[in-house]
């Protein structure tokens, strides 16, 4: 396991790599471009944010880096490869907002599931399952049932499900959207452990400036549609955060800038075009296709 | 419509290329021969089937929703009398037949009635109890909320939420009405129903006639449902887009 | 199980109490036989009298008596074996239209093509009266079970079809797209997602489907042309018999109801086992 550290500069092999993607849905008579021109690369072991207001494409850019959905131009690489073939070779793990726990399975009959899909079996999958489980804290729950455990329980599940094929990369869209907000603050100490531990890179989309801020090595700041990036926003807070992380003043500064940079700058604003193009991680080889 | 133009044609091609055998399966042609050449009599055995059918349907509906009401009101009564209700449903009324004709005599078409009746009460009370208490509760909170009293809950909430399960049972019941009716025929009774005219055109082999009234059947039911969604496009036209949804 | 016997004893209750006030002189033993008058109820309604409405306990004797008078076997017994017959038809129809239902779901489910060419057959299967067909379709195949079989199952197969397809379409998307980034295989999808997920509507259209496999023998028995055995020809020659012995007619009827709460009962257990963990998706 890599010791994960916030932000390293220099040469290095990117987990993803987005190229000039842009996305355009037909919806009926009119088409809605959804993702314009966007750029961005990925380091191993990063934790990255990408948070804007509804409908700026942030879940759309998600599910292009998890090959769910297919740009309309550009690329997205994975582990050097197309985002196709990652998928193919399993090199993702996925959680929703709603956990999406199969009712009918155990806690870890879910968590197996991947690993089923996989072929991995016999005890080495048992192996797994309770590494996962141990990982997520929730080993005395294993013969439960999803209508047995509570909300923060049932996403740990789907978190434990998604890290059980150790991916190279986890995608979380809006994993905590829909807890309140003392579990949502427990969860997010919880996946920063987790991320620590396990040193997979983490692509998390999210409608909260704390919980971008807290998580984050980098926030990826969004418009509103047709989705661009506005700003990267590098989060230096030492590691590991904790609860008095969300008291010093740092904490606040770096929320401070996320917010004015939502509200403030739009893609008609001059600056921040200029600030995109000065962007210390977007490619400079950005207009493919 | 082509296509069941189409499905006619090869039928009729099919029926006489392979000389299959005439009198189970008739060419169309031959069933609408029979249909022109029998109509005097299909069309009483007809209106003495509805009669049964529409009969039974409405006194077993109208039985049906106020039993609901008296139920509903009563959370403890609901919930006794739901399971028996859905458990009636598992039993094959339609063998009360005999017994319905021994109790008010073969000839009268109160015994098929009464065999429609039961069929479509409980179908019909399980749905409409189910629309009166399957309420969203913040609804029901909303209106105690602005102190409405029970009665206005009921006409101004329960009530219309009732209509769209009212109309789902109303749609299983006009089929099953018809079916009722000419199935409890089979069992015995006056000659001039078309249930009668099945069971016996088919043992005198005469297979275009019953093929005849079987369409006379198809149709009159279809007819029947199409009116109860005419009717429930009219009444409840708010519940369109769910109502292709849902059911 | 308490409710059920509560309402048992309910309806004997009303049966009785109804042959209480309005029923014929009440007399121990065969009433035909003219035995002492032990109660007169005050009322004489035709619908409560012994010829429309036997005593439970003359149901009762009847089905200990032989079934015919030269005959060694009780009412009872041959009911059994009316019902075991009746039954056995009733399971292979639901057997063949459940898996023919089943079939066609699945094709339709990964098809669109499919669905399309062939579903508005299926649903213009059900604008023919099956039932009103059934004279038809025990005469084309002899007296044998095929014949009632095919009624059954085509009974079977629409209900089963309709739900399963809606089943198996019902898996959330992000479930689809969970099953998409573990890269499973269509194969892998519908066994571990859409199959189990389908299960609830599978066996709300099996409850249905119990109980008009049933009534599809029962019928298809009791025409002209159909069987020689079973419950839906007890009924007719019982029904020949009334005017001696009504009960045997009411015994019939009663094992036929009994057949299909039985029936409803098994499809019921099942799925109380298949959902056991999925609290909330068994409905009543």
């Amino acid at each position: 396991m890599t010791n994960p550290s916030d932000a390293p500069i220099g040469p290095r092999t990117d987990v993803v790599t987005i190229a000039g993607v842009s996305k355009v849905f037909d919806a009926g008579a009119g088409q809605t471009r959804a993702l314009e021109t966007i750029d961005l690369a990925i380091a191993p072991g990063e934790f990255v944010s990408l948070i804007g207001p509804s409908g700026c494409g942030k879940s759309t850019l998600l599910r292009l880096i998890g090959d769910l959905t297919e740009p309309s131009a550009g690329s997205v690489t994975v582990n050097g490869k197309p985002a196709r073939q990652a998928r193919l070779d399993r090199d993702y793990g996925i959680v929703f907002q709603a956990p999406v726990l199969f009712d009918w399975r155990s806690v870890e009959a879910n968590v197996a599931l991947p690993l089923e899909i996989k072929g991995v079996s016999g005890t080495e999958r048992d192996r797994r399952v309770q590494e996962m489980l141990g990982l997520v804290e929730l080993r005395d729950f294993a013969g439960h049932y999803p209508y047995q455990l509570s909300g923060g329980m049932q996403q740990r599940v789907s978190i434990a499900r998604a890290l059980a094929l150790q991916p190279s990369i986890l995608l979380m869209d809006e994993p905590f959207g829909a807890l309140d907000e003392m579990t949502r603050e427990r969860m997010n100490a919880e996946v920063q452990r987790i991320w620590q531990q396990t040193g997979t890179t983490v692509v998390f989309v999210t409608h909260s400036i704390p919980e971008a801020v807290f998580l984050s090595s980098r926030v990826v700041v969004m418009s509103p549609r047709p989705g661009r990036i506005v700003r990267v926003i590098d989060v230096d807070l030492p590691r590991p955060r904790t609860d008095d992380t969300r008291e010093t003043e740092r904490y606040f500064a770096l929320i401070t800038e996320v917010r004015e940079t939502l509200r403030g700058r739009r893609d008609d604003d001059p600056l921040s075009k200029g600030r995109v193009a000065s962007m210390p991680r977007t490619l400079a080889e950005g207009s493919v296709g | 419509m082509v296509v069941f133009v189409a499905v006619l044609g090869i039928w009729e091609g099919v029926v006489a290329a392979l000389h299959l055998q005439q009198f189970i399966l008739p060419r169309p042609s031959a069933i609408a021969a029979a249909l022109v050449s029998e109509w005097p009599a299909l069309q009483r055995a007809a209106a003495n089937t509805l009669y049964e059918a529409i009969g039974g349907l409405l006194i077993g509906v109208t039985a049906g929703v106020l039993t609901a009401f008296a139920v509903a009101r009563w959370r403890r009564v609901r919930e006794a009398i739901l399971p028996i209700a859905i458990g009636a449903s598992a039993v094959p009324i339609i063998a009360a037949a005999p017994i319905m004709s021994n109790w008010f005599g073969i000839l009268n078409p109160f015994a098929k009635m009464a065999i429609v009746i039961l069929l479509v009460f409980f179908p019909m009370l399980v749905n409409v109890v189910r629309g009166l208490s399957e309420v969203d509760e913040s609804a029901v909170e909303l209106m105690r909320a602005s102190a409405a009293s029970e009665g206005q809950i009921l006409r101004k909430l329960r009530l219309p939420n009732a209509l769209p399960y009212f109309f789902t049972g109303l749609k299983i019941c006009t089929t099953l009405s018809l079916i009722g009716a000419v199935v409890a025929e089979y069992f015995g009774g006056s000659d001039e129903v078309l249930g009668r005219v099945i069971v016996q055109s088919s043992s005198r082999l005469r297979f275009d006639i019953t093929w005849a009234a079987i369409t006379v059947v198809a149709l009159s039911g279809i007819t029947m449902y199409i009116l109860a969604v005419a009717i429930e496009r009219i009444v409840i036209p708010w519940h369109a887009s769910q109502r292709s949804r849902g059911t | 199980m308490i409710l059920a016997l509560a309402f048992f004893i309910a309806l004997l209750v009303l049966w009785e109490g109804a042959k209480a006030l309005g029923g014929d002189p009440w007399r121990f033993g065969d009433p035909a036989v003219g035995n002492e008058i032990v109660y007169t109820p005050p009322f004489q309604w035709q619908i409560a009298s012994d010829l429309s409405l036997p005593h439970v306990w003359r149901i009762w004797e009847a089905l200990a008596a032989p079934v015919q008078r030269q005959q060694e076997q009780s009412l009872a017994a041959f009911l059994v074996g009316a019902a075991l017959y009746t039954g056995r038809e009733a399971a292979l129809g639901f057997f063949v239209g459940g898996f023919v239902g089943l079939g066609l779901a699945a094709v339709f489910v990964h098809s669109r093509l499919a669905e399309r060419a062939f579903m508005p057959y299926v649903v213009a299967s059900q604008t023919i009266p099956i039932l009103a067909l059934a004279p038809l379709i025990a005469f084309a195949f002899g007296n044998g079970v095929v014949g009632i079989v095919i009624v059954a199952s085509y009974l079977t197969f629409f209900p089963v079809t309709i739900a399963q397809l809606r089943g198996l379409t019902s898996p959330d998307p992000r479930a689809l797209e969970l099953m998409r980034s573990c890269a499973a295989s269509r194969w892998t999808i519908f066994w571990k997602l859409r199959m189990p997920a389908s299960l609830p509507y599978l066996f709300a259209a099996l409850k249905i489907a119990a109980t008009a496999s049933i009534v599809g023998a029962i019928v298809g028995e009791g025409n002209p042309g159909g069987s020689q055995f079973g419950l839906g020809r007890s009924i007719l020659n019982f029904n020949e018999q009334y005017g001696s012995a009504p009960e045997k007619l009411w015994a019939a009827v009663l094992a036929s109801s009994l057949l299909g709460i039985a029936f409803f009962l098994i499809v019921r257990t099942a799925e109380v086992f298949a959902l056991r963990n999925r609290p909330g998706s068994v409905a009543a």
